[in-house]
């Protein structure tokens, strides 16, 4: 009887095997953690896209919770998106942009036809602060802590689900 | 008409020359760098798109990690350098060949592993396999043996 069983042995491997191979069919290939997950947000120094003439650097996203959006006039997705980083502001959540592979006119452009939720856009024409940041594509969102870590990663388009759903409990844990 | 078929005889024609002015022309001081961004290109996974190296990669993120790669080759970095600057950015999703360490032990071990299970199952049923036929026989079995041993003979 026991023999009998241990001929069970290739069939249980071969169940176990498709349970894990059907699993990863289901899985979002973009829903992976970001890479400065509970790390300091990249040294950057960078203009805003509102004034030339003013050097930010990572220091802006000290002393408060601040929601990091990366976008770009070239993004369509980006459009969809406003709305939701409008509504998040009228919460009180402090959020700052990163113009991301844009021109200083298109970028202007888009936050005149769209709103602006931010308090202020990083203006990062070549890419720069994105590629330091992981960014693949935008828009991407970074939840930064008062002490300038990254304490959460969206990746695309945030739902209007979203904002209540993930982004404020977030914001809430982290303040 | 003859005319017709010959312009199109000539873009078939040239269709490879001009989709190959899409990738960038890297000039290298030496044949070993063009080798290691070669294969650097090559092992370094484009986030953005599914299951496509850097080096074939037509997305604007790949490029950028093209250029990366070369600008850091030409700053004298080594490999593991250039690998540790873009896994710090992208994860480990970037590395086509995944490092042995702790989280990975599993992923490197298990084919090994199952490989020696095998080993292992066959080494057992031969033994068994093996023991089995050679226990003697019983005297009723030997004269069975006899039997049919006579019987093909006279037949």
């Amino acid at each position: 009887m026991k023999r009998r069983l241990l001929l069970l042995l290739p069939l249980v491997g071969f169940l176990v095997l498709s349970a894990f191979l059907y699993m990863g069919l289901s899985i979002n290939p973009f829903e992976r953690h970001s890479a400065l997950m509970a790390r300091d947000f990249p040294a950057f120094e960078l203009t805003t896209l509102e004034d030339p003439e003013r050097v930010v650097d990572a220091s802006l996203l000290e002393g408060e919770v601040t929601l990091v959006n990366v976008w770009g006039e070239w993004c369509p997705t980006c459009k969809q998106e406003m709305p939701q980083l409008l509504d998040l502001a009228e919460r009180g959540v402090r959020l700052v942009g990163v113009d991301y592979k844009d021109t200083r006119e298109k970028g202007r452009g888009f936050l005149g036809e769209f709103g602006n939720p931010f308090e202020v856009n990083i203006f990062d024409p070549e890419g720069s602060l994105g590629f330091d940041l992981g960014v693949y594509g935008a828009p991407e969102t970074f939840l930064v802590d008062r002490d300038g870590i990254i304490r959460y990663h969206h990746t695309g388009y945030i739902k209007p689900e979203d904002v209540r759903e993930k982004i404020l409990p977030e914001v809430a844990k982290w303040r | 008409m003859a005319l017709i078929t010959r312009l199109l005889l000539c873009v078939l024609l040239l269709w490879p020359v001009l989709a190959q002015a899409a990738v960038d022309v890297r000039e290298f001081d030496d044949p070993v760098t063009e080798q290691r961004y070669r294969d650097l290109t090559a092992t370094l996974r484009c986030p953005k798109c599914q299951n496509q190296a850097i080096g074939d990669s037509d997305s604007p993120i790949a490029g950028d990690m093209r250029e990366r790669v070369y600008r850091q080759l030409q700053a004298g970095r080594s490999d593991k350098e250039i690998l540790d600057f873009m896994v710090n950015r992208f994860g480990d999703y970037v590395l086509y060949n995944p490092r042995l360490e702790g989280r990975t032990l599993l992923l490197w071990g298990l084919p090994a592993g199952l490989a020696l299970l095998g080993a292992l199952v066959v080494v057992l049923m031969v033994r068994a396999r093996r023991r089995t036929s050679a226990r003697d026989l019983s005297a009723e079995e030997r004269a069975r043996l006899d039997a049919l041993i006579k019987r093909e003979r006279t037949e």
